[in-house]
């Protein structure tokens, strides 16, 4: 073996190990580096009410009501189980129903989340709305709103 | 030697390299500035509005091709930095140092433009998800480099150094690639590099490519520009160094 045989294969190898470390300590730590959980974690990972996460899903079709000033009442599903929202304040342009949101804030004794801050996420599908529009007619839409 | 080595050794001959990059850099000036004419144009005048987000999608021609090279950048620098760990050859060590300020500019660039996107259409210029937090990682690891480089006088040394933390640092770049899949973000999954095809309809891919073209074309402009630049400052460097010998001797 030359010495630059030898130094490629010391840096293959470093690299080979640093990989797998890094791919380790980021399997582990898969839970803090989730953003939100859906509906179905906040179920499955029981959590008490007054613990601050984030929730995220789409805002349920037909669950938006409007209250006093800016108060807003809706529900996040992740189409298994849905959670209601509460929410003052300013919503995101995007903000619809059938659109995906992350809401910040904690869960009620009553079950419901109190969220001090919403935002929008939108999908990764770009078109013109004309497309959007024909896409919607002959039924093969595919995005997350559905109007 | 085998034949490729010895080919890759001709094209890698410094003297060789400053005429080859002399040649090439008119015509791809040339270019880069018909690309970006046609991209703008494209960009303001012929993009339709997407139909969620309006005119704010004009921002994604910028900000998509920005984060591309910020990747294709520190890539670009790891390959240099293997070529200069295991040949030692200086030119490779050229390539990796000229490569980082340009390659820091353009994540700079990327997290500005999506944070000035992030706002109108999420609802907030920051959040810590998992694809925000690893390319301000890459734009630190830029900024590390090109520190390294700074802190050290002797240039093989530098080399070195900044070699080991570039190809160390390159784990990065598939986490930021598939943070939006391996882990729930705010961001949103990839709309173009995917398995089943791009997610644009083609009158927003084409510009969008379009400008993806010129940017590219812009950062080997640069950084061709910027290695002919750092071959001729060692070379002034090196006769200063010989001139001082010479005058110490009589």
């Amino acid at each position: 073996m030359t010495r630059k045989q030898r130094r490629g294969v010391l840096i293959g190898v470093c690299l080979a190990v640093l990989g797998v470390a890094v791919g380790l300590v980021l399997l582990a730590l898969d839970d803090s580096i989730v953003f939100f959980y859906s509906p179905s974690d906040v179920a499955e990972k029981q959590i008490g009410p007054g613990q601050r996460f984030r929730l995220g899903g789409l805002v349920e079709e037909g669950t938006v009501k409007r209250g006093q000033g800016t108060f807003v009442e809706f529900a996040i599903t992740d189409t298994a189980k849905s959670i209601s929202v509460t929410y003052t304040g300013l919503l995101p342009d995007l903000f619809r129903e059938g659109q995906g949101v992350i809401t910040e804030g904690k869960l009620g004794s009553n079950g419901v989340f109190v969220a001090d801050n919403v935002l929008a996420k939108h999908d990764e599908n770009y078109m013109p709305p004309e497309v959007a529009e024909s896409l919607k007619k002959q039924g093969v839409w595919r995005g997350n709103d559905k109007k | 030697m085998t034949q490729t080595e010895g080919l890759f050794n001709r094209l890698a001959n410094p003297t060789r390299f400053m005429s080859i990059a002399a040649a090439i850099l008119p015509w791809l000036t040339g270019v880069t500035v018909i690309l970006f004419a046609v991209g703008l144009y494209l960009t303001f005048f012929v993009a339709p509005p997407d139909y969620q987000q309006g005119e704010t999608v004009k921002i994604m021609f910028i900000h998509v091709p920005a984060a591309w090279l910020a990747m294709m950048g520190y890539s670009l620098i790891a390959v240099s930095s293997i070529g200069s760990l295991i040949w030692r050859h200086p030119l490779a060590d050229v390539s990796a140092k000229t490569a980082a300020p340009i390659g820091a500019v353009f994540t700079f660039l990327a997290l500005v433009t999506g944070s000035l996107w992030g706002k109108p259409m999420w609802g907030t210029y920051w959040v810590w998800d998992a694809r925000l937090t690893s390319v301000l990682v890459l734009l630190f690891l830029y900024l590390g480099l090109i520190a390294l480089w700074q802190s050290i006088e002797e240039p093989s040394r530098a080399g070195r150094a900044a070699a080991i933390l570039a190809l160390v640092g390159f784990v990065n770049v598939p986490i930021i690639k598939f943070s939006v899949d391996w882990w729930n973000t705010l961001h949103q999954p990839a709309s173009v590099a995917r398995l089943d095809g791009p997610a644009i309809h083609s009158s927003i891919l084409t510009p969008l490519l379009v400008m993806a073209a010129a940017f590219t074309c812009l950062f080997f402009v640069l950084h061709l520009k910027a290695m002919t630049t750092e071959i001729l400052r060692r070379r002034v460097e090196a006769l200063r160094m010989t001139q001082v010998a010479r005058a110490a001797a009589e």
